[in-house]
């Protein structure tokens, strides 16, 4: 008990005390074990300092100076440097004249090198020019972020009650569905009114494809991770079917492409003078639920409960708390951001409905909201720049001839890298002892 | 451990449910079935085309009668759930309900037409090795107490690698001990992450599909698609065994296979054989449950698992192997199509244990196989809705029927030493 080493576990004091106790008894047997003590009890103290300067008695300017400088922050760069390095050696690997220089790597060592240096260096200079290069680069930066600020609260939300919601891909689709079918089947309606109708279809279909593994969970104690990749592999073949029926194929088309969406329910433009830019209102609609999800989780009643749950069920439960409940909730209130995120996707940018219009942009939330550790407004910092990169990405695709899925493997070990700081720490022999675990997520179990 | 807990109350109230189950399926028989216009004759072609040694006469069956005929035992057993109940063999005759209904489902389907049993049940059985395999690779981990959610990364790490080096070797075999090698690469990542560096497993598991994805699919538009002599591996040839595969029926099903197939029999029963009955299969499920007391009686808790989950690795690498050294003979990108998470799921439903997992996968093997075998019938059902079939199978095994889980004790937690 008193070798628990886990930063989160016990609050500073008593472990304090309790290393001090163990340095004294168990001093007179090791000496090993004495050193330990007090590495212990320096940590320890050092926790306290950290605690005291982030509490809650710190003032907003304190507090966010700490989170800029704390370990977090440094090991969420470190990650993004190590993805990258590695990431650049799949660049260099993969590039047909790096293996030709290898071939000869010992006649002329400079020549692999300099083949791999150019290979990477090319292919990241394209992905940042493409994503911030300019105003069409950073306009694609937030039309490719809105989506996913949606879809990565969609997993946040209940990552805070202790649920993993695989499922933002299918709850996009459900929620780009409905969207789009108001959008283009109701004609004539003001856009005052058609719009915000759309999106509500949205948030609902989304809510409510949400709400089954939710309640799954709470009424059988069915794994959330389970039904939610079943519901997803079944919404994406319902719509395909969908989409090829006359209810939502445009009549003149064989191919399974929906009618269009009424003028009337289309977020305008935010620049609409500079047609290159795509950049559109349902930015601010993200923002506003970003806003609205922040006071939810992090100031409401509901919210209390929520991480209550998240941190400990069976407390939650002994202190009066109904985890069932708050279960239902979390995966409602994900569902319909997801399915906000496909109203944003459908009635924003594509106007119509296509097989495969979710292109994976839920799954990018798991990203997305791990990257944000669960937090909203790192979520939404997270989601822009997931946004930049995939943007990035593709620029570097047309430029470079590098894939598209590179930005796909970079995420993953960004990931990686933010769930196992011990990894981040032992590759840069960081001695901080509070870097937050990566345990976010509960087992099966739970 | 199920019966001895519940009191009568609950069971009569599972047994209603159960009930309510049969009523539904009831309705669909004789609503949907029982009043198709289809044809009147359904014929179930019982040979094989590659011969045996005497012919079975097709099996013609007149599709009204059948139906009603089956709905009639439905009924019986729906009155006896209300009623009495069939105590400890509840869950069975769920099962037998469930059997029913496929067969008058079938019988409605090829009212018409022909049906292949033989290839039905045979694709099937193909169609559940690589889900037996991962399921066997989660079963391992998990005993462990390690959580593998990573299955479907392994399977592709394994297809895209067997591919690879099949076609460079020129020998599947060769092809196969690569495709092992990216799946214990896999499980290695998992091993490493969740055990020495205490990660979130369950967020490890998806990240390494993130992963393997990524990794896979950029080298096959990077490399692959410029250089296709490097995707076209030598497969696994289909072995007959002699005799044994001329037995009308069974031999073409179940020996008429590829080595895959043969193989992955041969490891369900080994591997249940080694968990439950060997001093191994003990250490390893009591790291998984109760590592600190396997701790105190000298067991390695942190060898045993990273072992157990390198194994598994060896057996989702040998399932993603499947794809491109035996099904399909060539790698494409995401060609998995979510089986890994299939395999999850007949783990859980097999309740951790191999032989259950193969039960459960050849039920999504089967209905994996149907959506393929139906599309030819021209079945009135969208292809789309029937695929869907596997997946809605699985929420209501997972939700409703089994009730909850015994997970092995200390899954998903790291052990640190004390």
């Amino acid at each position: 008990m008193s070798d628990d080493h886990e930063p989160e576990g016990n609050p500073p004091g008593p472990e304090g005390d309790d290393a001090d106790e163990r340095g004294r008894t168990a001093g007179d047997v090791l000496l090993d074990d004495e050193e330990l003590a007090r590495a212990e009890i320096e940590a320890a103290a050092e926790r306290a300092a950290d605690a005291k300067s982030i509490g809650l008695e710190a003032s907003f300017g304190e507090r966010f100076i700490a989170a800029i400088t704390g370990t977090g922050v440094i090991v969420t760069l470190l990650a993004f440097v190590s993805a990258l390095v590695i990431g650049a050696f799949i660049i260099a690997f993969s590039e047909d004249s790096v293996r030709e220089a290898l071939g000869y790597l010992f006649a002329q060592p400079g020549d692999a090198f300099r083949a791999a240096w150019d290979a990477v260096s090319s292919a990241y200079l394209a992905l940042l020019q493409g994503s911030v290069g300019g105003a069409t680069q950073l306009s694609e930066t937030f039309v490719t972020a809105t989506p996913l600020i949606l879809t990565g609260l969609a997993v946040a939300v209940p990552l805070r009650a202790g649920l993993f919601n695989i499922g933002a891909e299918g709850q996009f689709v459900a929620g780009g569905m409905l969207a789009g079918l108001i959008g283009f089947s109701l004609t004539g309606l003001p856009m005052a009114v058609h719009l915000p109708l759309a999106l509500v279809a949205g948030l609902l279909a989304g809510g409510l494809y949400g709400w089954i593994p939710g309640i799954l969970k709470a009424r059988t104690g069915a794994h959330e991770v389970i039904s939610t990749i079943m519901l997803n592999n079944i919404a994406l073949l319902v719509s395909g079917y969908l989409i090829s029926t006359t209810l939502f194929r445009r009549p003149d088309r064989t191919d399974p492409i929906s009618k269009s969406v009424e003028a009337s329910a289309r977020f305008p433009r935010l620049i609409p003078w500079e047609p290159g830019l795509r950049v559109n209102t349902s930015l601010l609609v993200a923002i506003v639920l970003a806003i609205v999800i922040f006071w939810l989780v992090e100031r409401s009643t509901r919210g209390f409960e929520l991480n209550a749950v998240g941190l400990n069920a069976s407390a939650a439960t002994a202190a009066g708390m109904n985890p069932g409940r708050t279960i239902v909730l979390a995966m409602t209130v994900g569902g319909a951001m997801a399915g906000a995120g496909g109203a944003a996707v459908i009635l924003g940018l594509q106007h119509r409905l296509t097989i495969g219009f979710s292109a994976g942009i839920g799954f990018s939330g798991i990203t997305v909201a791990l990257l944000g550790r669960g937090r909203i407004g790192g979520t939404v910092a997270a989601g822009v720049l997931i946004g930049a990169l995939q943007v990035g990405g593709r620029n570097m695709q047309a430029q470079t001839g590098t894939s598209l899925e590179l930005a796909l493997v970079i995420q993953a070990l960004i990931i990686v890298f933010i769930a196992a700081p011990g990894l981040v720490r032992a590759i840069f022999r960081i001695k901080a002892d509070d870097l937050a675990t990566g345990q976010v997520a509960k087992g099966w179990g739970a | 451990m199920s019966q001895a807990m519940t009191t009568p109350a609950t069971q009569r109230r599972r047994e209603r449910r159960f009930g309510m189950f049969s009523l539904l399926v009831l309705a669909v028989m004789l609503g949907v079935f029982a009043s198709s216009t289809r044809g009147e004759r359904a014929t179930f072609i019982l040979n094989d085309a590659r011969g045996q040694l005497f012919e079975l006469p097709d099996l013609v069956l007149p599709v009204v009668p059948t139906v009603i005929l089956l709905s009639a035992v439905v009924a019986g057993i729906a009155a006896r759930q209300f009623t009495r109940g069939f105590g400890s063999r509840a869950v069975v005759i769920v099962g037998v309900v469930a059997l029913l209904f496929v067969i008058a489902f079938l019988t409605w389907a090829a009212a018409g037409g022909q049906l292949s049993v033989v290839g039905l049940l045979r694709g099937s059985l193909a169609r559940a090795t690589p889900i037996a395999f991962g399921a066997m690779a989660g079963v391992l981990c998990e005993r462990a107490g390690v959580i593998n959610i990573a299955i479907e990364g392994q399977f592709l790490a394994g297809a895209f690698t067997a591919a690879v080096v099949s076609s460079i070797a020129g020998d599947p075999w060769v092809g196969l001990i690569g495709g092992i090698s990216a799946g214990v690469l896999v499980a290695f990542m998992l091993a490493g992450l969740s055990i020495r560096f205490q990660a979130d497993q369950i967020v490890v598991g998806v990240v390494l599909i993130v992963f393997a994805t990524g990794v896979t699919s950029f080298l096959n538009t990077q490399v692959l698609s410029g250089n296709p002599q490097l995707n076209s591996p030598t497969r696994f040839p289909a072995i007959s065994v002699p005799v044994l595969s001329e037995i009308p029926l069974i031999g073409p099903v179940l020996f008429r296979q590829s080595l895959l197939v043969f193989g992955m029999i041969a490891a369900v029963i080994v591997l249940q054989y080694g968990l439950f009955q060997t001093r191994w299969g003990l250490r390893l499920r009591s790291v998984g449950e109760h590592p600190l007391a396997a701790d105190t009686v000298g067991i390695h808790v942190l060898a045993t698992r990273y072992k157990a989950v390198l194994l598994g690795g060896v057996f989702a690498g040998i399932g993603g192997s499947w794809w491109t050294l035996d099904a399909v003979g060539q790698f494409s990108r995401e060609m998995t199509g979510g089986r890994g998470f299939i395999a999850l799921a007949a783990m859980l439903v097999g309740r951790y244990s191999p032989v259950g997992a193969f039960g459960a996968a050849l039920i999504f093997g089967f209905s994996d196989q149907l959506a393929t075998s139906l599309q030819l019938l021209r079945v009135p059902v969208p292809s789309d809705l029937l695929l869907t079939a596997p997946y809605l199978v699985t929420i209501v095994v997972v939700a409703g029927l089994i009730g909850r889980l015994r997970v092995p004790a200390a899954d998903g937690k790291p052990y640190v030493k004390q």
